[in-house]
């Protein structure tokens, strides 16, 4: 097997070699110690302030896309292949729209989170996006400004999102494609083996992936670093051994027959909500809810559950279809219902040379769907309270499948079985509703948290119930605080984003 | 004769005050190329400091192990409170209660006890974690009740009273009780806390000077307090800053003991330290918002117009006085807010706990106060039945120097204008129409809610310590004509230079452009107060154009004499000067000027006139005037579950005649998000063990772009 032990990527547009003195450097502390280039800032190293947001061009299904990135929770070495721009690199042929528009509209105050929202904006001119309002607030929910309120960095968004690209930024959009494309075709994997802190490990295929495991019993595999990168930034954690899958080509297909969804473990939140919002919409909505761009661009379904975390935002909607995952070792290979993998808080039934490879969603369900997450902010904020639920009822509208799942309430995602026994074979109706929720009681024994009371929990848990009652009960369902568009009160917004200000 | 505008200048300067000019480091923030504290290229050699706080919340310390410290990778030295020179303290108010490391006891969790200085910043993080430290733990009181009943308290209960509240409370047709918990916040300035000391020549008396680039909303604070730490004169010591990523008060008394961790070291070590807090170390040991507890009872008649109230304020502010008392004196000050209350007795508790002290916050109590008036105001109106907005408007002060317009400290309300704005508000929001919406909606979903509130905001604009409202500026015209302008305030991201740059640009008639905008430094302005209190343009600006018209002057007066006519005949024009019946280039007069020996550098004070407020008997003027405002927001709940959404906002905001409009539209859109943010989501939350709990953004929740509301309109009066 071919191996390179150096670094190769598009730092701008200049194709560089890095052998770094660290195998968990990020990629914040490249730019800004290695490199010097300071214009990309740490905020909070745990991925939830988008300060530190880069650029970064990779190729999928042939073509270069590029995605925000959080530079302080990811790891350079992950970066192998692909290309990193900073809000430094956006101006090398003069004033980038995004950077004049938000100067002149009075967009930057403090200006410490200026750089991320100019990188988050630029994504989208790179990509040749231009989302409507609800959209554009989704892409930029996870760059955090204390100063503004947010008015002038959406108008300066509007404004630099309806111009068009440069020449230059064809030019190096094509050029860097072809960089991209010839580096794509040599499937040598990065080892970074000559530090005594650690090893790096970036395998293109199943098969050596499943082979470092087996070489290395202390890896910690990782695909988005939306978690493990934590570990590092924020907990300063020695990692020995880090394999990066990623890339890894098997996880990052999606097939569809006729009964399932079959998705590689690998495949982020937002190639997931694509394809899953068309099946679910209710699931749609809560993936749009998970994290921030950065994290949907990064993070995996696979990561999502083989974490084992006890609140979700995935496995209670998944357990809630009746999904099905796939585990594979080098030698061996098994399929499991989602809900039998979570054993206990800090437990799955996963073995150490073992990498979840797929997740397998049921389609064409006769029932309904509903996912209500519940934290203190609609957006990227961990879930206090998640309840999924799944009900199907025959002709006579007697309940014959019950799928109540919930995240927040106990040591891992968990069925409400006691709840789920008091709807089945119960005709749906509000009675048996308020009787379910009732039972909710006897299921889940929460805790305590900075997110929430065990008592708020265990009434919320009930409540969802009666919430999903009353938004299955008509076709437009129920307004919801989350959902801007089921709120048809003001048509009207700011005075200023329609106009100048001043 | 008329003058033609010149070619340059078609349409007069640009940038010049009342220009909705951008801000000045603008472009710089968007490029990635303005530079913050930690952005400064750094010196060969730079060690990084982390501090090293207490494992629990109070007790005494038994053993402070740091062997392992000393041992890990990259260490390169270690300091105790053994290593503070001179005073071991960072308090602003020279109050002894605020130890640059704590020694002996612990006070609360995280306190710093030491703090490990390694070759680099991940080094010195991985190394703190390897401190043993043992505590004999003793009860701790970690909040306002436990402290209440403790009498754990910072200060003296401070009241003062118009009338006889007692009296009227009891003579009244009507009386409502109402009570309040305001929670505290954390300011969240995106860039955290930090210093970066460089070590200097020796002075000749043998102690090494010393230059601190430091984020702090108080350079002078820092110098003299870093002065005192290392024990020598204030001359040995340099506090520079360009700008802020921010700091809502954070960084006002707070940012001192880092650059003292950051000073101690740098003498230490000889080698340049800087002291980067992490956001989890900066959250966990930095001061935030007081939380308040609240307790009101008005007296009120038929129509719901105020004859008495009392209330009792109790604040938590932490473990030392801070700036507490000016704080929880300032939440008095605005317990009345826009109302006419007579026979108002005031009573406020000064709790101390055994958690971070708490530290200035926009606003600065004063939010608080006014929180506890506005819930006292719709008691009224919920025990009257009628519509709050009906209750606000009869309780009103007057107006523009009409009676009664007595506030419960004495000082009357003489140019009260909101009477007019709140009468705008409701007719351009259409209040009535969406009331009577709204009670329609509110009949028929059952489980969304909708409500409409329309509140005033009065709020006084002065530092009420009287003698912290002064300012110094320095303005340099060089012999080319460019200016250099220097002042006491710093630029934390509200515009302060631009502003400041527009009033010097303004007087010479020159575009903004052309006046340099520097850092402020305690080598060029001595002794300044905080920028704080609302009070930034106001001094700062002032002194600028004290300093700027000084120059101006002495230019007029050189003109006059060498082209022989009166000084009234020598007129700045934009970019030019007209000399009787001739005009010459700026720039030619002031190298003219030059060659004249004409001092082009002045020095400009400025001090508010007219403050003076009695602590003693509780009256006087702490405010030189008031700035008003009123906001009508709408939200919507879901009763299921709790859930909230602010729909729409209408804001109308007073700031005077604006230096610059779009600057202070941000402020105000900024300010109320920040409100938003307080009052709607973010929560502390501290453990039985006086842990707090929600110390970065992944627990602790400021609004996004998503929480904006979809209708948000904000206007200037």
């Amino acid at each position: 097997m071919n191996h390179r032990n150096k670094i190769r990527l598009l730092l701008g547009f200049e194709a560089i070699e890095i052998v770094p003195e660290r195998h968990d450097l990020t990629i914040l502390e490249y730019l800004r110690l290695n490199q010097g280039l300071t214009g990309t800032k740490e905020g909070c190293a745990e991925g939830d302030c988008g300060a530190c947001t880069v650029i970064v061009g990779e190729l999928v299904d042939g073509r270069l896309i590029y995605s925000p990135v959080n530079a302080c929770i990811a790891f350079l070495a992950g970066m192998d292949g692909k290309q990193i721009l900073t809000v430094e690199h956006l101006s090398a042929d003069g004033l980038h729209p995004v950077q004049a528009a938000m100067a002149q509209l009075h967009a930057t105050q403090c200006g410490f989170c200026t750089p991320g929202f100019v990188t988050s904006i630029a994504t989208l001119h790179l990509n040749g996006i231009k989302p409507d309002q609800q959209s554009l607030g989704d892409a930029l929910a996870g760059n955090l400004c204390r100063c503004t309120g947010y008015g002038p960095i959406l108008a300066a968004a509007a404004q630099a999102l309806d111009s068009p690209h440069g020449d230059f930024w064809w030019q190096q959009m094509s050029a860097a494609h072809d960089c991209l494309t010839i580096w794509a075709q040599d499937q040598s994997m990065l080892v970074l083996d000559g530090n005594p802190a650690g090893i790096f490990i970036k395998p293109h295929c199943l098969a050596d992936a499943l082979g470092a495991m087996d070489r290395h019993k202390n890896a910690t595999i990782y695909a988005g670093a939306t978690d493990v990168g934590l570990w590092v930034s924020k907990s300063c954690a020695d990692l020995p051994v880090l394999i990066h899958i990623g890339d890894v080509k098997e996880l990052t297909d999606i097939a569809m027959d006729q009964d399932w969804i079959t998705m590689g473990a690998g495949i982020a939140y937002d190639r997931a909500l694509s394809c899953l919002q068309q099946e679910y919409n209710s699931l749609g909505h809560l993936i749009r809810r998970i994290g921030s761009a950065q994290v949907r661009g990064r993070g995996t379904i696979g990561g999502n559950i083989a974490n084992g975390s006890p609140i979700g935002d995935m496995p209670p909607a998944l357990m809630a279809l009746g999904a099905e995952i796939t585990l594979q070792s080098a030698k061996h290979k098994r399929r499991l219902a989602l809900k039998d993998f979570f054993i206990e808080y800090g437990k799955q039934d996963r073995a150490p040379n073992e990498i979840l490879t797929q997740i397998h969603i049921p389609r064409h369900l006769k029932g309904q769907l509903r996912c209500y997450k519940i934290s203190k902010r609609f957006d990227q904020d961990i879930t206090a309270v998640l309840g999924c639920f799944y009900s199907e009822q025959d002709q006579n509208n007697i309940i014959r499948k019950a799928n109540l799942c919930y995240g927040g309430m106990a040591g891992i995602p968990a069925h409400a079985i006691h709840a789920q026994q008091a709807m089945l074979g119960q005709p749906f109706s509000l009675k048996t509703i308020e009787h379910a929720a009732h039972e909710i009681t006897k299921d889940f024994k929460p805790l305590s948290d900075m997110r929430a009371s065990a008592e708020y929990r265990t009434q919320i848990a009930a409540n969802l119930l009666k919430r999903f009652y009353a938004d299955t009960q008509s076709e437009a369902g129920l307004p919801l605080l989350d959902h801007p568009d089921s709120l048809s009160y003001f048509t009207e917004i700011s005075s200023y984003l329609n106009g100048d200000r001043a | 004769m008329s003058i033609k505008p010149s070619a340059q200048y078609p349409d007069g300067i640009q940038g010049g005050v009342t220009a909705s000019l951008a801000h000045d480091s603008g472009m710089r923030q968007a490029m990635g190329s303005a530079q913050f504290v930690d952005d400064l290229p750094e010196l060969p050699n730079t060690l990084h400091l982390v501090p090293i706080g207490a494992p629990k919340a109070r007790g005494i310390i038994k053993a402070l192990n740091l062997d392992k410290v000393r041992a890990a990778t990259g260490v390169v030295a270690v300091l105790t409170a053994d290593d503070v020179p001179g005073l071991n303290d960072v308090s602003p108010t020279h109050s002894l209660d605020d130890f640059v490391l704590a020694s002996s006891s612990v006070r609360f969790h995280a306190e710093p006890v030491a703090a490990v200085i390694a070759t680099s910043r991940q080094l010195a993080r991985k190394a703190a974690r390897l401190a043993e430290i043992e505590i004999e733990e003793t009860p701790a009181i970690l909040n306002i009740e436990q402290a209440d009943q403790a009498n754990s308290i910072i200060s003296d209960d401070y009241e003062f009273q118009s009338g006889n509240s007692d009296h009227a409370l009891k003579s009244a047709q009507h009386t409502a009780e109402s009570s309040l918990i305001i929670g505290g916040q954390d300011q969240f300035y995106l860039e955290g806390q930090i210093s970066y000391a460089i070590p200097q020549e020796y002075d000749p008396a043998g102690h090494r000077d010393i230059l601190i680039y430091c984020s702090t909303q108080h350079p002078s604070e820092v110098q003299h307090n870093v002065a005192n730490v290392l024990g020598v004169p204030a001359h040995a010591v340099v506090v520079e800053i360009r700008r802020m990523g921010g700091g809502f008060g954070g960084k006002e008394s707070q940012a001192t003991q880092w650059a003292a961790l950051a000073a101690l070291g740098a003498l230490k070590t000889g080698k340049p330290v800087k002291c980067r807090l992490d956001r989890d170390d900066d959250m966990i040991m930095t001061g935030k918002r007081h939380d308040f507890t609240a307790k009101m009872q008005v007296g009120f008649d038929d129509q719901g117009r105020i004859l008495g109230a009392s209330a009792q304020l109790k604040a938590r502010c932490g473990i030392s006085k801070d700036l507490s008392d000016a704080i929880v004196d300032r939440a008095m000050f605005h317990f009345d807010n826009a109302y006419h209350m007579p026979n108002c007795k005031i009573h406020t508790r000064r709790l101390k706990t055994n958690t971070v002290s708490n530290t200035a916050f926009r606003g600065f109590g004063g939010p608080q106060g006014m929180l506890a008036g506005e819930w006292m105001i719709e008691s009224i109106a919920r025990k009257l039945g009628d519509d709050p907005l009906n209750v606000r408007k009869r309780n009103l002060y007057a107006g523009l120097d009409q009676a009664p317009n007595d506030t419960p400290y004495g000082m009357a309300v003489k140019d009260f204008i909101l009477k007019d704005m709140i009468q705008s508000l409701e007719d351009s929001g259409d209040y009535w129409q969406r009331r009577a919406e709204i009670k329609a909606f509110n009949l028929e979903s059952r489980i969304i809610k909708r409500g409409l509130a329309l509140t005033p905001v009065k709020f006084g604009i002065s530092f009420t310590t009287s003698f912290l409202n002064q300012a110094g500026a320095l303005v340099h015209l060089y012999k080319d004509g460019s200016i250099m302008l220097n002042h006491g305030g710093t630029e934390m991201g509200q515009g302060l230079f631009v502003k400041v740059a527009q009033v010097v640009a303004e007087i010479f008639q020159v575009d903004s452009s052309h006046v340099k905008i520097t850092a402020t430094s305690t080598a060029k302005i001595p002794n300044t107060s905080a920028t704080a209190a609302s009070s930034g343009s106001d001094m700062n600006g002032m002194a600028a154009f004290n300093a700027a018209s000084t120059i101006k002057s002495r230019l007029i007066e050189f003109a006059a004499e060498k082209y022989k006519i009166p000084e009234s005949q020598v007129i700045f024009l934009p970019g030019r000067v007209r000399i009787g019946n001739d005009e010459i280039p700026f720039k030619t007069l002031i190298a003219e000027a030059y060659l004249a020996r004409v001092q082009l550098s002045c020095a400009g004070f400025y001090k508010t006139p007219e403050i003076a407020f009695d602590r003693a008997t509780g009256k006087g003027r702490p405010f030189y005037y008031f700035a008003y405002g009123a906001a009508l927001s709408e939200v919507a709940i879901d009763c299921l579950t709790g859930e909230s959404r602010v729909l729409g906002v209408d804001i109308v905001h007073d700031v005077g005649k604006s230096l610059n409009p779009a600057i202070d539209l941000g402020q105000i859109e900024g300010g109320f998000m920040q409100g938003l943010g307080w009052l709607m989501m973010e929560e502390l939350h501290w453990d039985d063990q006086g842990r707090l709990r929600t110390h970065a953004p992944s627990t602790y929740k400021i609004p996004t772009i998503n929480d904006r509301p979809l209708r948000f309109n904000v206007n200037l009066w």
